[in-house]
């Protein structure tokens, strides 16, 4: 068996503020193959984000990763030093983030801040880098790309400076790529088309992803898995299709069946009753059991992850399945 | 591009036009000249003599435009005291402000924007909390007060630096400077820190709050995410993304630090523009009153334009949008 391209095991990243330590991701596992992607869908405050900057080393203070390994390409990053880790970010993992016009600088070029990338982890020629990032630009879908480098980030759209940044996160080839929401600021239309070049450029050049999304219609179109993040911790993982016809996790089975196109139309919509708790005051046992349907004594214990072949669930009660209590 | 030129030229021609007559007005209003011009014990007719050839007997309104003319033929008058035309006056005088201004107002920046964004990037590190605190200081003390205590200290009890005045010259371009001497560095020295030191602790604090709000963007988050260093972060990201309002102050102060020096240019004997004024104003030398201000006005024109040339520079957005 090869090499996973990333590897996380029990990553807890906890932030030590005055009023407590928040669990803001607590015990997160998972394993991406190269091309692989994975959404990672939660409720805003599930740790999703948190758990994409801590892949990459850039958690702020008072955030710190408390425990837990990450394997990029079989090298352990959480033990790197400062500069070797800013030496595999942008080259080996990448990221990109929600607000496209946050993300670039308006006082730089395309080109500019196309050259800072590559210089930052590669000496090319002039002309080399110059080619280098037209290729990119063209790639995720950007028309005349060689005049469009002397542009500035507010001369594109929306979806054209997203390309941009997508280009940029891609200009080294990473082995993995982090995508923190990166079409929920852009126009449905714009949103569709993005996520079926992302598929082809993962395909193409072998960039695992990871899709982090609160929506989970977006997600299921584009990943081959799923991992459904709650209270800071993957409550379900596993294939998408599977996931999604059959979901073991109450909390799961609600996110599908709160979805508009599983109801009828005219229909109220479905909702999970009550709110994320705070991450800082979370219930003994399991996080979902004050909002669940199915919760017994059983669920003051903390719930281990059930594995079964490709899948795995954090629930005594799973949802279609007989077994009761922990055995 | 032209566009925008052309319509700030406009607006420049339009202010000092305002300029010019509030000004002559103000000034007409302080008081009357001949009484400290002429000798108390002057004869009637040396008295009205003295009036008729300073022009004072005709209608105010006739005296502005009069003036109003000579101004657009590039004389601005002589002065009633010295003598001899302003603006040999002035120029004589501005090289030593100029100076003193110039080496004040660029140290200030340059050393204040380093410290500031130093307290911005590490704002809980001991350093940071002594420079904020530093700051703090130059903010509340009383200018004329640290120039006192620089003398003392360093004039007096020490004996290192001198107190007073220009020192050794060297003339260039027919004017006398004193930064070219080692013994003209030593008596720019001390009013240069004691002007520099407010603008130094405003410069700390607008630095320091544009890193720390910069520094947090997703601007910087994607840059590390991209691999870059630190140091080019600060370099090629930060400090041209807090450069705007630190423009800004640079010119509003240079220009004002140019006009109104007073307090450190008395405290320190030091011969510039601002000493000039000053000594003007106690004996109601009204035209060098006048085109002085006249002039500070047209260097607060040019400075703005200056300046908002300098944002089209850096900001392209500005650019489309004066050129649209």
């Amino acid at each position: 068996m090869t090499v996973p391209a990333l590897s996380v095991q029990g990553l807890t990243t906890h932030f030590f503020t005055r009023a407590g330590v928040v669990k803001a991701v607590d015990g997160v596992s998972f394993d991406l193959a190269q091309g692989e992607i994975m959404g990672l869908v939660g409720e805003s405050g599930s740790g999703k984000t948190v758990t994409g900057f801590s892949l990459l080393g850039l958690v702020d203070p008072p955030g710190r990763i408390v425990e837990g390994s990450i394997k990029l390409n079989g090298t352990e990053l959480t033990t790197l030093s400062g500069s070797a880790l800013r030496a595999r970010r942008g080259r080996e993992i990448s990221m990109i983030f929600q607000d496209p016009i946050a993300t670039l600088n308006p006082l730089l070029t395309i080109g500019q801040q196309m050259q800072l990338a590559i210089a930052a982890h590669e000496r090319l020629g002039k002309r080399a880098a110059l080619a280098r990032c037209t290729e990119l630009l063209t790639q995720v879908g950007i028309p005349s790309a060689e005049a469009r480098l002397r542009a500035y980030p507010h001369e594109f759209s929306g979806g054209m400076r997203q390309r941009v940044a997508i280009a940029i996160a891609l200009l080294h080839r990473p082995a993995v790529l982090v995508a923190d929401e990166p079409t929920t600021a852009l126009d449905v239309s714009i949103q569709a088309q993005i996520l079926l070049q992302m598929r082809e450029l993962a395909a193409e050049t072998g960039t695992a992803m990871i899709w982090i999304s609160h929506d989970l219609a977006v997600v299921s179109s584009l990943a081959t898995k799923l991992a459904v993040m709650y209270a800071g911790k993957i409550v379900e993982q596993g294939p998408t299709a599977a996931l999604l016809r059959d979901p073991r996790h109450p909390y799961t089975a609600g996110l599908i069946a709160s979805l508009p196109a599983m109801t009828t139309p005219g229909t109220p919509l479905t909702q999970i009753r009550g709110t994320t708790p705070s991450l800082l005051s979370l219930p003994p046992g399991c996080p979902f059991a004050p909002r669940c349907d199915k919760q017994t004594e059983a669920c003051v214990q903390k719930p281990a992850m059930t594995l079964d072949g490709p899948r795995g669930w954090r629930c005594f009660h799973p949802v279609g399945q007989t077994a009761g209590a922990p055995t | 591009m032209l566009g925008f030129i052309i319509q700030r030229f406009i607006q420049a021609v339009g202010v000092m036009a305002v300029m010019s007559v509030i000004v002559f007005f103000g000034v007409y209003a302080i008081g009357n000249p001949i009484d400290i011009v002429i000798p108390p014990d002057a004869t009637q007719e040396i008295r009205l003599e003295a009036i008729r050839r300073l022009g004072l007997d005709r209608p105010l309104y006739e005296q502005y435009f009069t003036f109003l003319a000579n101004l657009l033929q590039g004389d601005l008058g002589r002065s009633f005291v010295y003598n001899m035309p302003v603006l040999e006056l002035i120029g004589g005088r501005l090289p030593a402000t100029l100076e003193l201004v110039l080496i004040s107002v660029i140290s200030a920046t340059v050393l204040g924007v380093s410290l500031g964004i130093y307290a911005g990037y590490r704002p809980d590190s001991w350093v940071s909390k002594t420079i904020m605190a530093v700051s703090v200081l130059g903010f509340s003390v009383p200018s004329f007060w640290v120039g006192l205590i620089l003398i003392l200290f360093f004039a007096v009890h020490l004996g290192w630096l001198p107190a007073g005045g220009r020192g050794d010259t060297v003339m260039i371009w027919g004017v006398a400077w004193s930064f070219p001497t080692l013994n003209g560095l030593s008596h720019i020295a001390l009013p240069a820190v004691n002007l520099a030191l407010f603008k130094l602790a405003m410069m700390i604090r607008l630095a320091r709050a544009g890193t720390r709000e910069i520094m947090l963007t997703d601007t910087i988050k994607f840059a590390r995410a991209a691999g870059l260093s630190e140091a080019t972060i600060l370099r090629r990201h930060l400090l041209k993304l807090i450069s705007i309002p630190i423009i800004t102050v640079f010119g509003l102060e240079l220009g004002s630090t140019l006009a109104f020096a007073v307090v450190t240019e008395t405290i320190f004997s030091w011969p510039g523009v601002g000493k000039l004024i000053i000594d003007s104003i106690a004996v109601l030398d009204r035209p060098v009153m006048v085109a002085y201000l006249i002039l500070v006005a047209f260097l607060f024109v040019t400075i703005n334009f200056v300046i908002d040339l300098v944002f089209a520079l850096i900001d392209p957005r500005v650019r489309d949008g004066a050129s649209a």
